[in-house]
């Protein structure tokens, strides 16, 4: 029961991330690419981590588990800022 | 048959004489030096392909530390490839 | 698991990492492919993982694919911004044209023939039943090591004079950097974003590292992947812009580059001075004084990886804060020490 909850999460996941990267290559411009892929790709990771999470054989790899996951949410979410933000100067600067 | 030990090597082959020939004909700098970087990649996927014994033995730890040495020996090797190409491109700016 | 799925997925893997290999040496601009040599990183730390080496896959992902990118990149700031044009296959532009495509012809046919000749030799290799060569060895010897992860025991006890002439090239690849001049200019101070970002990975980096340290006993991990992760951090402060990035003063900085060494050197040197072989472990003692090592190794590691991301040597008075392309004004009131940083731009 574990193990179809756990495929079901996991395939959920990657077809997210699927979404993703069809968002990164067939949108028009930066900013739409830029906020399809962080957002799919988190949750898409998230999902992926709540089935690995089911798998974990104790509570402390789970949380580990857990931890990869916010990790990767602060650090693509900073850096689709950073690159937001470049990209903004770089078309306002005469 | 083709193994998966044997087809991680042949890979391992391939990839070192990508990097080979980028190695010896491109003219950029830094292309040269991810260039030795992607065959020294080649060399360590034909190493962990000869460890690897399949799914139920355990692998030849000797070839892993033999990478893990290499990984190391191969990024501190960039860093001076680096440092070097930026003196000679600050050298030949003052010319 | 299946193994017909499990050739299905080698197979596109491979396909994958050739694929991005060919794309990140071809590309016409050396930007993409440092990128593109990133994601070779990444990819390749999958294929360790499934050649069963989990080591060797902390390892690629930290150094492979993120200090040795982040050595690339930091790099190419001081490239001038321009798509190479003509720059993608060029060998010296002297002689005529056809002279340069004999060459590449030759030089092509040559690491085809290479590649060959090599497989070849492989084919044959593995054409028998799966050898044992040194695994028996190791394994019969895990017991007195003094740790039980068998690439740990390999790398620290086994062939401790391997490593620790690797941490010898690692010292000398940072003498090197340091005789060749300044460091690169450092960057803007970082915006609050990425500030907050870099003030809470820090210390997850640094707890990170220390985990890794101690688990590598038992465990995937070890002092080379713990020496990575300590680096990360000094980058990561480093790319936010601050002055202080975790790298020791001066003369302690010179004890931290060398300790690595030294202290291995000292511990193999006193075991000789004992009556022991050199290197040679009592195994009472083989589990601290691996950790011992392991520690010394694991700072210098870090401290050499995070001088080697800056490119030579600091500046006395902190890090000049603005990168080459921004104004002067800004160069000035931003760096802790103006007279530093003005030798800093007109040097570089």
């Amino acid at each position: 029961m574990i193990d179809v909850v756990s495929s079901l999460l996991i395939v959920a996941g990657v077809g997210f991330y699927l979404a993703g990267s069809i968002g990164l290559l067939r949108l028009p411009e930066l900013y739409a690419r830029l906020h399809a892929l962080t957002k799919a790709d988190n949750l898409g990771l998230g999902l992926l981590t709540a089935g690995l999470m089911l798998q974990s054989p104790d509570l402390l790899y789970a949380l580990k588990l857990l931890l990869i996951w916010l990790a990767v949410l602060a650090a693509s979410a900073t850096s689709a800022h950073l690159i937001a933000r470049h990209a903004r100067r770089r078309e306002t600067r005469p | 048959m083709l193994t998966a030990q044997l087809l991680y090597a042949l890979t391992g082959c391939l990839i070192m004489a990508l990097g080979l020939r980028t190695a010896l004909l491109h003219a950029s700098l830094l292309r040269r030096v991810v260039a030795i970087n992607v065959m020294g990649t080649g060399v360590f996927m034909i190493l962990l392909a000869i460890a690897y014994r399949g799914p139920e033995l355990a692998p030849d730890p000797v070839p892993h530390a033999l990478v893990l040495t290499g990984i190391v020996v191969a990024v501190s090797a960039t860093a001076l490839a680096l440092a070097l190409a930026r003196r000679l491109n600050a050298e030949h700016a003052d010319e | 698991m299946n193994p017909v799925s499990l050739q299905l997925f080698d197979v596109l893997l491979l396909l994958s990492i050739v694929g991005l290999a060919w794309a990140s040496l071809a590309s016409p601009d050396d930007r993409r492919s440092v990128i593109l040599f990133m994601a070779l990183g990444l990819l390749l730390a999958l294929a360790w993982g499934r050649l069963l080496a989990p080591d060797v896959a902390l390892a690629e992902a930290a150094i492979g694919a993120g200090l040795s990118g982040a050595l690339l990149l930091a790099a190419l700031r001081e490239q001038p911004r321009r798509e190479a044009p003509g720059a993608t296959e060029a060998v010296a532009k002297r002689g005529s044209s056809r002279l340069q495509a004999m060459t590449q012809w030759v030089v092509t046919l040559l690491c085809a023939g290479l590649a060959g000749i090599l497989g070849w030799v492989l084919m044959h290799i593995f054409a028998g039943p799966p050898l044992d060569r040194l695994t028996q060895a190791v394994s019969a010897n895990l017991g007195v090591s003094g740790v039980s992860n068998p690439v740990t025991a390999v790398l620290l006890n086994f062939r401790g004079y391997d490593t620790l002439l690797e941490l010898a090239v690692l010292l000398t690849a940072v003498l090197g950097i340091l005789a060749l001049g300044p460091g690169r200019a450092g960057y803007q101070p970082a915006g609050p974003i990425f500030d907050a970002l870099a003030r809470s990975l820090a210390p997850l980096l640094i707890l990170v590292s220390a985990y890794l340290l101690w688990v590598g006993a038992h465990a995937p991990g070890g002092a080379f992947q713990a020496g990575a992760t300590l680096a990360a951090a000094g980058v990561v402060l480093r790319l936010a812009g601050r002055q202080r990035i975790g790298l020791p003063p001066e003369g302690a900085l010179r004890l931290v580059m060398t300790a690595g060494v030294g202290l291995f050197l000292a511990v193999g040197l006193s075991l000789l001075l004992m009556g022991r072989p050199f290197l040679g472990y009592p195994p009472a003692w083989a589990g601290a004084l691996i950790l011992v090592i392991e520690s010394a190794a694991m700072l210098s590691i870090a401290a050499t990886l995070v001088l080697a991301f800056i490119g030579g040597r600091l500046p006395a008075h902190g890090i000049p804060a603005a990168e080459p392309a921004t104004t002067r004004r800004e160069a000035i009131t931003t760096a802790a020490a103006p007279e530093r940083g003005g030798e800093e731009e007109s040097g570089c």
